[in-house]
């Protein structure tokens, strides 16, 4: 039986095995960047097939999209592509890179398939997506954690203000 | 409804932030009239914070106390910021940094003072560091043209940054462990059970990151050079109000958390804390030459006779704090007012060799800053004196009567450098003294710091008798 949801995750799972993939196999670190933002926006379609919607807003924000913005400033920055490449330079690291990326390969795989689950987990995970819609904490924001969340607009408020005076551009 | 009125304090600052937003925007000249808007706000806000400090209470879900305490540091920090803008007003114009967002990033860092000090819950604590510490990053890199100002704004921005990873570090840890930030919860988790480890953890971080913040030895690196290179007005704002604030947390986080371990394992650590920071801030103190170093150094000092007030942790060590940030407030912000006053516009004369002979030129200048050397060796009958011997009390009261000797060797060794200003002043004689800017509103700030560091020691005992009655 094919449902919407085997459908999409299908596809949301393509995408984020391919381009992650490509983010480590292209020789422009800007392009691996690129894929890595696609890699983040696949993740955040399954998180939301998963019901945690939460989480999906937050990887597209905060991954996809503040992070990544660093990610290639750095990169604009340093200009590594005028480097030598990292491997060519450290052979060694290549061979610590394989073991650190077999060992977490087999370490997913033995709690995927051959580890015990817990007896509460299905209670836990209906707890979990309860806590983690637009709903609840939508209302945590405007209830218990008013204040807190008023503040917060405060402190961005001031951050933007003293971002603005340090970057004007004329100083009389 | 109710409740909204209770917070009446933070509401005139934040109303006053957005107010003076609307100024800078539409008014070209905001230089001229924020300055007066704010001491307006800054005013209205201390007399209503003391009018209300009787009403006391726990409002919007147990997020923020109100009045009691929590009213008298308001009342600090926004009577200290009053008199910061009365000595910024020409500081600012002399050396170069006229624009009216100085006064809204002011009025920022106090509302985020006065969230952290009325905190009741942890969320509260590091939203009101956090926007306190931005305001203030922002104010030390905010003479760009000058790299050393612009040295200070990236090291502390890069040291506060990392302070507060540990502070929220902490506080997760200390969330897993209790399940909840709130900070009566917290006491409760105690009372039913001796702490986890994990609990422990959080707490070491918590004390780690707030020790960056009041700079307690180890965590002291960043403070010289950031208070050197900030514009000299926001380095009295800084050392008085920041402090003030970073302590205030720590008593509203500590005290409750103290006072309900079966056995306080954190008393020798923090007495440790208090002689290496005590000690250290003395002796690294006297080889200063530049007197905004020398300043940062005795702040450093000062931070740990403050902490012996929160190892000895009982009733009297709190009052002690209060009353000696209170103190420490009012003299720290008249000594750099005279700096800032003396210093000249290309940030030069801030060193011991300009005041020779400051005295036969400019008397009245030099007399002040006599008053707050005075008081800031913790010499009687000003404040100083006073801070010192409220907190040695409950520390000899806590059965650690060996700490509160080694205040006094510290002072003793503190009251060199100090006296040593007064003598450049008056007993060395030069041909060529400096010319100081006379500055009639830094001058009137001035005034009204010696004053209350005058009224602080002539009549400790009502002020003492205020705090505690709030206190217990």
């Amino acid at each position: 039986m094919i449902t919407l949801q085997i459908i999409l995750f299908s596809v949301f799972a393509i995408i984020a095995v391919v381009t992650s993939i490509l983010v480590v196999t292209r020789k422009n670190p800007i392009i691996s960047a690129l894929f890595l933002v696609l890699n983040f926006a696949a993740l955040a379609g399954i998180y939301l097939l998963l019901n945690a919607q939460f989480i999906a807003v937050v990887q597209v924000i905060v991954y996809a999209g503040a992070i990544m913005v660093l990610f290639l400033f750095v990169i604009m920055l340093l200009r590594p592509e005028h480097e030598k490449n990292f491997f060519e330079e450290n052979p060694k690291m290549k061979w610590l890179a394989l073991i650190v990326g077999v060992v977490v390969f087999f370490q997913l795989i033995y709690t995927i398939f051959f580890g015990k689950l817990s007896s509460s987990i299905h209670q836990n995970a209906e707890k979990s997506v309860e806590i983690g819609t637009i709903e609840s904490i939508g209302r945590g924001l405007f209830t218990t954690y008013l204040i807190p969340f008023e503040a917060a607009g405060f402190l961005l408020l001031a951050a933007a203000i003293g971002a603005l005076v340090l970057a004007k551009k004329h100083f009389d | 409804m109710n409740e909204i009125f209770m917070i009446t304090p933070l509401l005139i600052i934040s109303g006053g932030i957005l107010l003076s937003l609307i100024v800078e925007m539409f008014y070209k000249k905001s230089e001229i009239i924020l300055p007066w808007l704010s001491i307006a706000i800054f005013i209205s806000a201390a007399y209503y914070s003391l009018l209300t400090a009787y009403r006391e209470g726990v409002v919007f879900n147990s997020m923020l106390a109100v009045g009691g305490l929590v009213h008298i540091f308001y009342f600090i920090f926004n009577f200290g910021a009053a008199i910061v803008v009365l000595l910024s007003i020409d500081h600012i114009k002399k050396v170069g940094i006229y624009f009216g967002e100085f006064y809204i990033l002011m009025q920022s860092a106090v509302l985020g003072m006065m969230f952290l000090s009325g905190a009741k819950d942890l969320v509260m604590v590091f939203i009101g560091l956090e926007q306190m510490s931005v305001c203030f990053y922002i104010l030390t890199g905010f003479n760009r043209k000058r790299s050393s100002s612009n040295e200070a704004a990236l090291k502390y921005f890069l040291l506060g940054a990392f302070a507060s990873g540990f502070v929220v570090y902490g506080m997760a840890l200390i969330y897993g462990a209790v399940g909840s930030l709130s900070i009566p919860s917290v006491s409760f988790y105690l009372i039913n059970q001796s702490p986890s480890i994990i609990f422990i953890v959080g707490l070491l971080l918590f004390i780690i990151g707030f020790s960056f913040k009041i700079a307690a030895v180890p965590f002291h690196m960043w403070v010289p050079d950031v208070y050197q290179g900030a514009p000299t007005t926001v380095t009295a704002f800084m050392s008085t109000g920041g402090k003030a604030a970073a302590f205030s947390a720590l008593l509203v986080v500590l005290v409750p958390v103290f006072s309900n371990l079966a056995k306080n394992n954190f008393i020798p650590l923090l007495s440790v804390l208090a002689v290496i920071t005590m000690l250290y801030g003395s002796i690294v103190a006297i080889a200063q030459i530049d007197l905004k170093r020398m300043l940062a150094y005795s702040s450093i000092a000062h931070a740990g006779y403050m902490i012996i007030g929160l190892a000895a942790g009982n009733q009297n060590g709190v009052t002690g704090i209060v009353f000696y940030l209170a103190a420490y407030t009012f003299m720290n912000l008249g000594a750099f007012g005279v700096i800032s006053m003396v210093e000249a516009k290309d940030n030069s004369h801030v060193d011991l060799q300009s005041y020779t002979g400051l005295a036969a030129k400019y008397p009245l200048l030099a007399a002040m800053l006599t008053i707050f050397m005075f008081a800031l060796a913790g010499i009687p009958p000003f404040a100083g004196f006073f801070g010192k011997y409220f907190v040695f009390i409950s520390a000899i009261e806590a059965n650690l009567t060996w700490l509160a000797i080694i205040g006094v060797i510290s002072s003793a060794i503190s009251a060199y450098f100090y006296l040593r200003v007064v003598v450049v002043m008056y007993f060395k004689s030069t041909d060529s003294p400096i010319d100081v800017e006379p500055s009639y509103y830094a001058l009137l700030g001035i005034f009204i710091s010696a004053l209350l560091v005058l009224v602080m020691g002539l009549f400790p005992n009502s002020i003492i008798q205020l705090i505690s009655f709030f206190v217990g």
